[in-house]
């Protein structure tokens, strides 16, 4: 059986949970002793680097090592030919299926090279600059293809075709020809002719998206050292050691007991650090050499050769009744997932009307290959994009109906009880508290000046559970150390911490919180999905409340009671019924004291598949400034309302609103991927592809919403993937208020909006524009 | 029994059928029951697949129950970022 607790399971007033202890990781990150993926060094450690396609879609005719090998100081290199191909295998990896043929082709082309910076090579040397060295004398030929990156147009007739082996699923008649449409998917409620026939009013609008990097500062980096008899050690930043010891085991041919990873602190990862790049490469380097090696990506690398999410294109059509009430709605998403299946179409098809009651809904989603790299998960994936265009569409109906945009989703808010448009209904849920909060936030009352104006966008993530191991042991002197196997990505060795604190009845700082290696715990599933705060902490009460059940049992042997006659209370065993006052509270650290003399150490283990996972809905209030002049666009006020069914650590889930928002805005008005006509990046650096930086935004104000999530011991919703979701949105419908211009392409950058001004000039809401 | 109700791609395997009663106690039990029916369904039940009981998602949950009379909805298994 999964998990099963209830809300009032903690039984008391809270003591550590919703308060704002130190960071425990923060005194090493401010000081520099944190240790990231780049920063291990072990003796006779090699330098690893790839030797990447120059091409976007090119055959591999012949790879010839010959030279570099005979270079001084390289000790080895890898091809294609040291991995053994895998066959098609599709293995469950949340929201898609993996294939690991594609995995291993990802990881290092084998018959064709499917973006620019696809590996072709690798090579293990000893010192950087010969490594650089013996990847310009390895000679590869390529027979240069036609390439396609852009998804409306990979889905034409005549588009060169990626993968002469991929036949659209999800059609009929099952086609008899290869495309680059790897499955298409359909959700529907109703019949939406039905609700189109009883709207008043339709808005049908067709949107366009970039590819946009997750941005993380950290560049992939890893160390991995195979011994003479095949016992590995891998140190990497990531956000799932676990999954990439499963990844590099199956790829390299190694029993998962032989591989030890250990996770390194991480700089950043949103979804991004789920995957693997140099892992393999470095595995299959040390293998060979019998040295340690050491790979770490420049930017360069991290940008083209390193999951950003899908570019789209994206058509949404919404009736409605002149009174406010949605009556159907439609949409149809064409998702790039870059040279391998698996875009996240799937979840952006569910969550595309996921914030409304709807009736009659269809959506239609298709997965798209093309010559630019894999996909990899972005927070809440697939969901910004879908949701970017929907929130833009219902704006525009709210404005044609002459009804305020808040007042417009209110009245069709999905609420507990609705079938969400993906099937299932909706427990406890707080969107329309976040759109209350809104209305009544002081914010959405202020004045705005000239060529400036307002946006509000609503969004929604599923968030999830999943395989979870936490250990609990408590310490002689009546500490306790907590071992997680969830890379800490956004403050959950703190709130992991605080969840121990308040079962067992101790300060969160007398509780060291680790995140333990692949060997110390059992099978532990990513951090992603918003998930640990959820799971892990799950697992961390069901692990203190077994150490709990253990000190009870110590407290009864040293009382010569029965066991059943002991509670806890506060950090005390206390005797009870009968026995109640007979004897004094026992502290937990006397109970530690004496643990050898009365059966050993004392401590918890949960190993849960936590279940019960609960939505989290959001909704911001954008405020811009149009420069008329160059087309910028200011955000002169921000404010994120969002549920998080109990905020354990409040400054932890506040600093997940902002950094969503913000990565949001930069998605809005910046970030692309800018591919020139020889399917070559163009922008693959921080000077050209730019991401927001704090004096690009003002401080993001947010609002903490709590409707408690029934299926967690604290009533926790997970936070991070949702904060990301409406920003888009918000910023465009704010765009359209300052200037009466409904972009449909994003970024909405100076080039843009200067065009478009031409064009339409500026006729916005509050006055001024030319 | 329970109502289930298949969301998304998996009517393309029940012939059309997208709501109909089956007795099952656990979500093995009603995968079973549901490739008994629908044999072509099988396969897409064995990777991928999650089971919402009365609106709670479980994602690899064999031994969930289901109690008598529930809405039992199949949709794709989530991850996120």
């Amino acid at each position: 059986m999964s998990q099963a607790f209830k809300l009032d399971d903690t039984g008391h007033d809270l003591k550590w949970v919703g308060t704002r202890p130190v960071r425990p990781d923060g005194v090493d990150k401010v000081t520099g002793r944190a240790r990231f993926g780049a920063d291990l060094h072990l003796p006779g450690m090699l330098v690893g680097r790839t030797l990447r396609s120059p091409h976007p879609h090119a055959r591999i005719e012949s790879i010839d090592t010959s030279k570099a090998e005979a270079l001084p100081g390289v000790k080895a290199v890898v091809t294609r030919d040291d991995f053994h191909d895998m066959p098609s295998e599709f293995v469950p990896a949340g929201e898609m299926l993996v294939n690991y043929r594609d995995i291993l082709r990802n990881v290092m082309a084998r018959e064709k090279a499917l973006y620019e910076g696809h590996a072709v090579a690798a090579v293990a040397a000893t010192s950087a600059s010969v490594a650089k060295k013996a990847l310009r004398l390895i000679e590869v030929e390529y027979e240069p293809l036609p390439h396609v990156i852009d998804p409306v147009e990979a889905m034409a007739p005549d588009a060169p075709v990626l993968h002469g082996d991929m036949f659209t699923a999800g059609v009929e008649p099952a086609p008899d020809k290869p495309s680059n449409v790897s499955k298409r998917v359909e959700f529907k409620l109703g019949d939406i002719e039905t609700g189109f026939a009883q709207a008043d009013i339709v808005v049908e609008r067709e949107f366009n998206t970039k590819p946009v990097h997750q941005g993380y500062i950290e560049p992939h980096a890893c160390v991995a050292s195979v011994s003479e008899d095949g016992q590995a050690d891998l140190w990497c930043t990531t956000q799932g050691h676990f999954v990439v010891r499963s990844h590099c085991a199956r790829l390299l041919g190694m029993d998962v007991s032989k591989i030890r990873v250990t996770a390194s602190e991480i700089g950043g990862g949103f979804g991004g650090k789920t995957v693997v790049y140099l892992e393999p490469l470095a595995l299959a380097l040390s293998r060979k050499s019998g040295h340690p090696v050491k790979m770490v990506m420049s930017r360069d690398e991290v940008f083209k050769a390193t999951g950003p999410t899908s570019g789209a294109n994206i058509r949404v059509k919404v009736g409605a009744t002149e009174d406010g009430k949605i009556t159907a709605a439609e949409a149809v998403l064409r998702y790039q997932a870059g040279a391998f299946q698996g875009s996240p179409v799937q979840p952006g098809c569910m969550c595309a009307f996921a914030p409304y009651d709807l009736e009659h809904v269809k959506v239609v989603g298709f997965d798209v290959v093309t010559n630019r790299p894999k996909v990899a998960a972005y927070r809440a994936p697939g969901g910004p994009i879908s949701e970017y265009a929907v929130e833009s569409v219902i704006d525009e109906l709210a404005k044609r109906l002459r009804i305020d945009p808040l007042d417009f989703r209110l009245r069709n808010a999905a609420h507990e009880g609705t079938h969400a448009a993906y099937g299932p209904k909706f427990g406890p849920i707080g969107l329309v508290e976040t759109l209350k909060r809104a209305k009544a936030h002081d914010h959405y009352g202020a004045p705005l000046g000239p060529n400036q104006g307002r946006g509000v966008a609503s969004g929604f993530w599923f968030n999830i559970g999943g395989e979870t191991c936490v250990s609990l042991n408590i310490n002689e002197d009546g500490t306790a150390t907590l071992m997680a196997g969830t890379p800490d990505i956004g403050g959950s060795r703190a709130s992991l911490a605080m969840m121990a604190a308040e079962e067992l009845g101790i300060a969160p700082e007398k509780i060291r919180p680790l995140i333990a290696d692949t060997s110390s715990l059992g099978y532990t599933f990513l951090t992603g999905g918003s998930r640990v705060t959820f799971a892990s902490g799950m697992a961390t009460v069901e692990a203190a409340r077994e150490a709990i059940k253990e000190m009870c049992a110590r407290a009864a042997k040293i009382w010569e009671i029965p066991e059943d006659a002991v509670v806890w209370e506060d950090g005390h065993a206390k005797p009870a019924g009968d026995n109640a006052g007979d004897f004094d509270p026992l502290p937990l650290e006397d109970i530690a004291r004496l643990a050898g003399k009365t059966g050993g150490a004392v401590g918890g283990y949960a190993r849960i598949n936590a279940q019960g996972a609960a939505p989290s809905f959001g909704t911001h209030i954008a405020d811009v400034e149009v420069d008329p002049e160059t087309g910028a666009v200011k955000i002169l006020r921000y404010t994120v309302l969002q549920d998080a069914g109990k905020a354990v650590h409040p400054s932890y889930v506040e600093g997940q609103y902002q950094g969503g928002a913000v990565q949001g805005i930069g998605w809005a008005l910046n970030e692309e991927y800018i591919y020139d006509e020889d399917g070559r990046l163009q922008n693959p650096g921080f000077l050209d592809y730019r991401i927001p930086v704090a004096s690009d935004v003002p401080m993001i104000d947010t609002v903490i919403v709590e409707v408690p999530n029934p299926n967690h011991p604290y009533g926790v919703r997970g936070v991070g993937e949702t904060p990301i979701v409406p920003p888009m949105a918000a910023v465009a419908n704010a765009i359209e208020n300052a200037t009466g211009i409904r972009f449909e392409e994003l970024p909405m950058s100076p080039p843009k909006v200067l065009k478009a001004i031409g064009e339409h000039g500026i006729n916005g809401a509050n006055g001024a524009g030319r | 029994m329970a109502r289930v109700v298949l969301t998304g791609n998996l009517c393309r395997f029940t012939g059309g059928e997208a709501e109909f009663d089956l007795q099952a106690e656990t979500v093995r039990s009603l995968f079973r029951a549901l490739s008994e029916r629908f044999p072509p369904l099988k396969p897409h039940l064995e990777h991928g697949v999650a089971v919402a009981i009365d609106g709670r998602i479980f994602q690899d949950a064999w031994l969930e129950e289901i109690p008598p009379g529930s809405e039992v909805h199949l949709l794709p298994q989530i991850a996120g970022g």
